[in-house]
This record gives structure tokens, C-alpha cells and sequence, in this order.
């Protein structure tokens, strides 16, 4: 999704939240409700904080620090903390990404299948460095370790799925398939 | 050939459902268990001689026993489902194809440690093996098997490596970033929000129910002196059949690689295999008569870890796959401990700069040396494990490495 279009490029102090919560940064009642249940399995309420950062991606399209404020509240943690936390993981996306992620595989398995070829040429389909994002917000690429489907070299997860023994011509199908 | 005990029902269409499971047996395991005294249940996974399969390959009714007899609290028990060792992917085949086993075996040992509630942890990139079995978990409760006495809760990662550590799980899981925590205490005694956990294997806990079932010297007899039972090996690399196969743990690497995975493929000459995942240190072609259980390989200097398999023809670069391998260590040192944080980084600049053809032929000395002064130093066993590659590597391939430097 496109959520919190532009944010990025927001001052620091706007950014960082301190006019209070953003407007654009709530969850729903339902989504409330969900976040009081998640941390309810756990002994601690903590233990939720992952689950509830999925959450908050995956509703605002990508954690910023407006959000990360807004999650902190709801475990009675400094924001620090909650940063701390975001920017230790990677699923965690800490600026706008595309309507699509593609990771490509790179570590041993794979490489020995030819990862590297399938990198450069999923690079020059997309135009973009590992990183980056395509202009149109269509696609963000990254090269990334084990994703345990060695069997099935070369691999890439593209958005929830797996994407198994890839080929120039199958990552040309993916790809297009990527709207 | 040996039985096929773990991936028994992997041909089935429905094996992920509860119909399924049950059409072939399943839940029998816990029937039994559940008329079992606890310490009963222990003392039969202890003569099985059951050793985790995630990757340390302790024995799993010991660990069990260390839990403390008088603990007035909460006991956790904890599903290590974090798989990431490179050239492993054995938990998510289970995830995917056989969930209920991980249940019933969770069942199982939670009534053998007088646990009432069960996390399973899974990577946060496993989004359909995490689908999948939580959808399991439904069914179960659905069927009353779980809810009365025991709760699961399914909890996904974020994607970091050192969560497959058990302490650093831990910490992941009380929702923090993933740092290992000092043994001890050990987690049987202080674990998942300071009270004692239990920390498990998925595979491991799938070895539950057939033991119980089927009896602890049955499943000892399947392996070796030392080690019972089956595992899942996860074969890739240069072979013309990668994937998942189960053999006994007495299976030696050769007949794993030429019986199993069909051989060695692109040259058709092995050069080097890596035998327990990305972190056991690399064996040569003559290396590869030895069984594949956990001693058999402490014995030849590396380990079998999580059992991942990665097969290296001639025509592979060592120097390179270590580039990989290093850079992999460099990404996921979490950053706790100095050696670890400093010495995979500049490990990584340095191996990469003699495959750019940029090194000197002492710089191999002075990687070695720095690896070697970081080993035990450490919070956790992550950099012993990457030290593993680094120097296995550079001692056994070294005149490749030196081929590609400039003096």
C-alpha cells in the first residue's frame, strides 16, 4: 500500500511525531481490539510488541517514527525503545517501500545456483539498485541471507511467497505479474 | 535404508490437516502420554537417546530434567521454529506438511515438564509454513486437543538470524531486539519471561509422538550408540536431486550425497562439503566416510548442527563461497558482543578484498588470527560458529586462497 505518502521527505520534528499523534497514524476499532487481544497471550504484554509491529506495517505501509510513537503507547515504552526494536529486524521497513518487495537470496545455496545472475538481471528489468524502489512505487529490491528453500535454488521472496528455482524468463513472468 | 519416521505422511494430500494426521496414527503419542506420568515421559525420551536436531544437538530428556522440581510458577515451553542456518530447510517442510506432528509432540513434552503454554516461534519470512500451522493450531483447538491444559500461541519474527540462537529467541520473543542473554542461567531455569523454558527444536519435537508410541528403544535403534533415531537432512548445492531427505543418523555423508541426493553435479567431481550448515566447518572429498550423527562429525573436526548439506564441485571457488559465508556473519552478528561485531565485519573486507584479487598471501595468517582469538569470548555460540567456516576454509583450501593474492 501507499500509506504515509511522502513522509520521508517530511522535517525531523514532523517526522518524529511531537505534534502528538499523527492523524493518519490509528487503528482501527477492530485493529485496537486485536492489539488488546495479541497482548493478552502474552505474560508480559510486551511479548506483543512484534506481532503489533506487523500490524502496524502492514496497515500503514511501513514503519515510521510517527508510528513507532503510536505503538510505543500501547505498551507503556519509550518510543526509543520501540526504534530500537525496528531497526534491529529487517522485515521491519523503516521508509516508504513498493506496492511489492522482491528479495533475492544470496547467501551459499543459492549463489552456487547462479543468484548473482539472477540478481543482475532482476536489477536491470527494474532499473533500480538493491535498496532502492522503482520510480512508479511498483517494486523495492533486496539481495537478503537464507531463506531456508536451498532445495530450490535460486530463490526470491516476492511479497508472502516463495519463488523457487528461478530462471531469467521466470523472474520475467514474476515480474510482470507485479502490478 | 531406514524408516521413515519424520516425513511419513509427507506424500499425503491432507497431511497439513487434522484428518489427515489422524488417518495415519496421529495423536495415538499423546492418548498414550497423557495416562503418562511426566517424569515417565522424560525418562523415555531419555533412553531414546533423542539429541536436538535444531543445531547444538543436545540430549533432549536431559535438558527436560533440568527443569526445576519445586517451581511454584509458570513453566514455558518454546518452539524454536526460527529456521535460518544456511542450506537448512528441513523445520519448514514440517511447518508445511506435517504441523500436527509439532502439536502432539508439544503436548507431549509440555506434559513431561508440567508446562501449560507453548510459543512456537517462526521466522517472520515463513508466511505460509506460519499460515499453515496456524491454521493446525485451530483445528486443535477446534478438536479440543489443546485449550484444556495447554494453550499455544503462535508468534511471527522479524527477520534476524540471531533469533535462531535459543537465548536471543527469548529476548525476541518478550519483544525486544534479539540479543543473546549470559548462561547461565540456562532457560530451564531462567528462560522466557525469567521463568524456566524449555527451548525445542521443531524437528525435535516431531521425534516426540513415535517415541512414545513406538517406544524409546525402537527409536534408539534406528541410530547409533549415541544418537537415536532419524533426521531430516537438507541436501543442496551441487547435486542433481537437492531436497529433504530422512535417514538414520548413522547414514554416512557419502551415501547421504551419492545414494540419496544422486551424486555430485556441474563437474561431477566433489571438491568440498559443507556438512551441518553454513556455520560447521567445511569437509574435503576424502572426508566423507563418516557418519553423520552428532559425534560422528565432532569427531571429524566439524559438527552436524542443524544438518544442512551443501555440496561443492570442482568447479566451485572456495575463497568465494567464504566471501558468502562471511558476509552472511558480517549482516547478522547482532552486535552485543566486540569480537564478534568487529572481527565478521573486517573478516568479511578482508576475504572479500582477496577474491577482488587485492590481498596479500599474509593476510591469510593474520585472518586466521584474528578468527581464532574471538573463539569462547563471546555471549553466545554465533561467532564460534563462524569461525568455523573461516578457518576450515583458509587451513583446508589455502593454496586456492593464495592463487588469488598478489604476494
Amino acid at each position: 500500500m501507499n500509506g504515509a505518502p511522502g513522509s520521508s521527505n517530511s522535517p525531523p520534528a514532523e517526522r518524529a511525531g511531537l505534534a502528538g499523534p499523527a492523524t493518519n497514524v490509528a487503528f482501527t476499532p477492530e485493529q485496537l481490539a486485536e492489539v488488546r487481544r495479541l497482548q493478552g497471550l502474552y505474560p508480559d504484554k510486551r511479548g506483543a510488541l512484534l506481532p503489533v509491529l506487523h500490524m502496524a506495517q502492514d496497515t500503514f505501509g511501513w514503519i515510521s517514527l510517527e508510528v513507532e510513537e503510536y505503538v510505543a503507547g500501547f505498551f507503556a515504552l519509550s518510543p526509543a525503545h520501540v526504534h530500537e526494536v525496528v531497526t534491529f529486524y529487517t522485515l521491519y521497513f523503516q521508509q516508504p517501500k513498493g506496492r511489492h518487495v522482491v528479495a533475492v537470496c544470496h547467501n551459499l545455496s543459492c549463489y552456487l545456483a547462479g543468484s548473482r545472475d539472477i540478481l543482475a538481471h532482476v536489477q536491470r528489468r527494474l532499473g533500480v539498485e538493491v535498496g532502492e524502489t522503482t520510480d512508479d512505487g511498483r517494486v523495492t529490491l533486496q539481495s537478503v541471507e537464507c531463506l531456508c528453500a536451498c532445495e530450490a535454488a535460486p530463490m526470491a521472496q516476492v511479497d508472502d511467497r516463495y519463488e523457487l528455482n528461478l530462471t531469467p524468463e521466470k523472474v520475467d513472468r514474476i515480474l510482470e505479474g507485479l502490478r | 535404508m531406514a524408516e521413515i519416521v519424520l516425513m511419513r505422511n509427507f506424500g499425503r494430500q491432507d497431511s497439513h490437516t487434522l484428518a489427515g494426521y489422524r488417518a495415519t496414527g496421529g495423536y495415538g503419542g499423546w492418548e498414550k502420554a497423557r495416562t503418562m506420568e511426566p517424569a515417565a515421559i522424560t525418562e523415555e525420551v531419555k533412553k531414546s537417546n533423542l539429541r536436538g536436531l535444531g543445531g547444538a544437538g543436545f540430549p533432549t530428556g536431559t535438558k527436560w530434567s533440568f527443569i526445576p522440581k519445586n517451581h511454584a510458577g509458570p513453566v514455558y515451553l518454546v518452539v524454536n521454529a526460527d529456521e535460518g542456518e544456511p542450506g537448512t530447510f528441513k523445520d519448514r517442510y514440517l511447518l508445511e506438511r506435517d504441523p500436527h506432528a509439532l502439536i502432539e509432540g508439544m503436548l507431549i513434552t509440555a506434559r513431561a515438564i508440567r508446562c501449560a503454554l507453548g510459543f512456537v516461534y517462526i521466522r517472520g519470512e515463513y508466511v505460509q509454513p506460519w499460515r499453515l500451522f496456524s491454521a493446525a493450531v485451530k483445528e486443535a483447538y477446534d478438536a479440543g486437543l489443546l485449550g484444556h491444559g495447554f494453550d499455544i500461541v503462535v508468534h511471527r519474527g522479524a527477520g534476524a538470524y540471531i533469533c535462531g540462537e535459543e537465548t536471543g529467541l527469548l529476548s525476541s520473543l518478550e519483544g525486544k531486539k534479539g540479543w543473546p542473554k549470559i548462561k547461565p542461567p540456562f532457560p530451564a531455569i531462567k528462560g522466557a519471561f525469567g521463568q524456566p523454558t524449555i527451548v525445542n527444536n521443531v524437528e525435535t519435537l516431531a521425534c516426540v509422538p513415535p517415541i512414545i508410541t513406538r517406544g524409546a528403544e525402537w527409536f534408539a535403534a534406528l541410530g547409533t550408540k549415541t544418537q537415536g533415531g532419524t533426521r531430516m537432512y537438507s541436501v543442496s548445492g551441487r547435486v542433481p536431486k537437492p531436497g529433504v531427505y530422512e535417514a538414520s543418523v548413522a547414514i554416512t555423508l557419502r551415501s547421504l550425497i551419492h545414494d540419496l541426493a544422486g551424486g555430485v553435479s556441474g563437474s561431477g567431481r566433489l571438491k568440498a562439503v559443507v556438512p551441518g550448515g553454513g556455520s560447521a566447518a567445511i569437509l574435503t572429498a576424502d572426508e566423507i566416510d563418516i557418519p553423520m550423527d552428532v559425534d560422528g562429525l565432532k569427531n571429524a573436526g566439524s559438527m552436524i548442527g542443524s544438518a544442512g548439506v551443501i555440496v561443492m564441485d570442482e568447479s566451485v571457488s572456495i575463497p568465494e563461497a567464504l566471501m558468502v559465508l562471511a558476509r552472511f556473519y558480517a549482516h547478522e552478528s547482532c552486535g552485543q558482543c566486540t569480537p564478534c561485531r568487529e572481527s565478521t565485519g573486517w573478516i568479511y573486507k578482508q576475504v572479500h578484498r582477496i577474491v577482488e584479487g587485492h590481498g596479500r598471501k599474509d593476510d591469510l595468517d593474520t585472518i586466521l588470527d584474528v578468527a581464532k582469538r574471538g573463539g569462547g569470548t563471546t555471549i553466545c555460540a554465533f561467532y564460534d560458529g563462524a569461525i568455523g567456516p573461516y578457518i576450515s576454509y583458509i587451513e583446508k583450501f589455502r593454496s586456492e586462497f593464495e592463487a588469488l593474492c598478489r604476494s
